[in-house]
């Protein structure tokens, strides 16, 4: 028999909650993880403040200085701006990005799938066959043909990346709530005569709130990885305002004379991303009770 | 067998139908929606684009003209390019062999190293090796393919001069020796995530048959070791990978316009950014449905593939 965790249930939610915590940092990766992200989040929101130089001063005396050179610790790019302040810049926007992104599209993903999940049928099969439909485009090109309609700003790629990655988790809250609708608890509200809105969402949804951490985890990792490649292609965060990926998005021409161009943001991006990976495999991990 | 092969192509036809209808809704995006052709056209005038929406259908209900335009996709009108007025899919085509080549290529290498790496992380699992092919498995995911592909240039063709740094053939060339040589980097770099996905879900295949009674039969029988897990073990714990194939194709479709553009390779996803900078709106669309009716086919083909291997596999 399966047992979930229960979030909502407070008289043992601290107990509950503290055993994830444990099983979680047992996890050396997902502490690992954990470090990375903390290294990069200080990084990005503290280190501005140490260097000496803006993101968007442009000293062309100064290009292509290579790291540790005139007091640019990761050195400067063609137009001679310190690549570390906007690395730091960027990392605030890629990560708020990927953040914001994650946030939408759980939503959508949660909603669809404990409406399809909870309703079954028709309704269940037309939602879940619309699910299967956004998954057979390969999102790259989705997001590349949606960014290049629309006129791209922040908030739109934002909204275009969670319009394009919400399915997973749709799929996998679908199959969960399914296996929750006719428990016990689920009849019992049904008798008392709950709404279906309240069942759904206040009864089953705390219920397969594991899943969904998980999931949503990814889906920042997955978020920040896409945006480095539309950004790198030219589609998403337009500069001057720099994002992870299209800092990388000149690197290419200058491979020969300034590697770092290339090397120091793609590692940044490799960071947060395996950092976000890391934790959602350790809360994964943790969260399934039906592993001991 | 021929229930489930009906079944499996009326699943198909019904999601097809739902990706044109998305597809449709991406197409009414594009600026201008479908009269984006003629808007950026010079010295376009808003009489001659009412009379032109006129004479397109424009001012009819959106499903008409919805149906009308599915209708057109079906009998192979899909629109021309208004970079050189080729038909769409005359434009598609030939591109398509390219793309198609570095994605052989790349589902070769990920299959074979994939392949060794799962089933020695799962006869082995628990050990050093087990250990770190799941943390690489796990940062590979994490590296942006076209960052791996900067690298891997740097490194392989600026720094040691081994291989080309880009295109499918040296100009003036164009032997099998010469396409081989300029394929093997990109299909490394594409076949950097499958190989990380694969070596996963083999090694959790192979535990999983590993496990089973028929697996010890033979051990007890006194089968050798390494015949129990080529001809016992592998043959079973491949089979879930076909669907697997399938399923991963969206992203080997995505990863492959990534590397082609990283890589200068001629192939659709280079064609698909060369379209979107000239505003091309008809192939952009073309190519988004095209790579979408891939990803069915090949998910149909797939399914049916195993459905014929393993009898057990029954419509959902």
């Amino acid at each position: 028999m399966s047992t979930t965790t229960t979030f909502s249930n407070n008289n043992s939610g601290s107990w509950r909650q503290s055993r994830v915590l444990r099983q979680f940092l047992r996890n050396k990766l997902a502490v690992i993880g954990m470090l990375m992200l903390l290294i990069l989040l200080a990084a990005c929101f503290i280190g501005p403040h140490l260097i000496a130089y803006d993101e968007l001063h442009i000293d062309l005396r100064a290009r292509f200085a290579p790291p540790l050179t005139g007091g640019h610790i990761f050195g400067t790019d063609p137009l001679g701006r310190d690549l570390a302040a906007r690395l730091f810049h960027a990392g605030q926007i890629s990560l708020f990005v990927g953040f914001c992104a994650m946030i939408i599209s759980t939503v959508i993903g949660t909603t669809i799938g404990v409406v399809a999940g909870y309703y079954g049928r028709w309704v269940g099969a037309v939602l879940m066959r619309i699910t299967d439909a956004f998954l057979s485009f390969p999102s790259v090109f989705l997001l590349l043909a949606l960014a290049a309609f629309i006129k791209p700003s922040p908030v739109m790629i934002t909204l275009i990346i969670a319009v394009t990655s919400w399915m997973e988790l749709a799929r996998i809250i679908e199959a969960e709530i399914k296996s929750l609708r006719d428990r016990e608890f689920i009849q019992a509200a049904r008798m008392l005569g709950l709404r279906g809105r309240w069942i759904m969402f206040r009864e089953l949804l705390p219920n397969a709130m594991g899943p969904v951490i998980v999931a949503a985890t990814l889906t920042i990792a997955r978020a920040i990885l896409l945006e480095a490649y539309i950004s790198f292609l030219g589609y998403g965060i337009q500069p001057p305002l720099p994002s992870l990926g299209n800092m990388l998005n000149g690197a290419q021409q200058y491979l020969t004379s300034a590697p770092w161009l290339a090397i120091v943001p793609g590692i940044a991006i490799t960071m947060a991303v395996t950092g976000f990976n890391f934790i959602g495999d350790g809360l994964r991990d943790a969260l399934d009770t039906r592993k001991g | 067998m021929i229930a489930f092969i009906l079944g499996r192509l009326w699943q198909s036809l019904i999601l097809l139908v739902l990706v044109s209808i998305i597809g449709y809704c991406v197409l009414n995006l594009a600026p201008g929606g479908p009269l984006s052709q003629y808007s950026l056209m010079p010295g376009m005038t808003k009489e001659a684009l009412d009379r032109i929406a006129e004479q397109m259908g424009l001012n009819r209900p959106l499903y008409v003209q919805y149906v009308d335009w599915a209708w057109k996709l079906v009998q192979g009108d899909w629109g021309k390019s208004f970079r050189d007025g080729r038909p769409v899919l005359s434009v598609i085509s030939s591109v398509l062999p390219a793309t198609l080549l570095l994605m052989v290529g790349s589902t070769i290498i990920s299959v074979l190293i994939g392949t060794v790496i799962g089933v020695y992380s799962a006869v082995r699992s628990g050990s050093v090796f087990d250990y770190v092919a799941t943390v690489l498995a796990m940062v590979a995911l994490s590296v942006p393919t076209f960052w791996f592909g900067l690298i891997s240039i740097y490194v392989f063709s600026v720094k040691l001069g081994w291989l080309p740094a880009g295109n499918m053939m040296t100009p003036g060339d164009g032997s099998v020796w010469d396409v081989t040589v300029h394929l093997i980097m990109p299909s490394i770099v594409l076949a950097l995530v499958n190989v990380a996905i694969w070596s996963r879900y083999m090694r959790s295949s192979t535990l999983e048959v590993l496990g089973q009674d028929f697996i010890r039969t033979a051990r007890a029988k006194g089968v050798r070791p390494r015949r129990i897990l080529v001809k016992h073990v592998m043959g079973n714990a491949l089979l879930p990978m076909i669907a697997l194939a399938g399923m991963q194709l969206p992203a080997l479709i995505g990863g492959a316009l990534v590397t082609e553009t990283v890589f200068t390779w001629p192939g659709m996803g280079r064609l698909f950014l060369d379209s979107l900078g000239y505003n091309d709106y008809p192939v952009v669309m073309g190519i988004l449905m095209f790579s979408a009716i891939l990803v069915l086919l090949g998910s149909l083909l797939a399914d049916i593939i195993s459905a014929m291997i393993d009898p057990r596999i029954q419509l959902n």
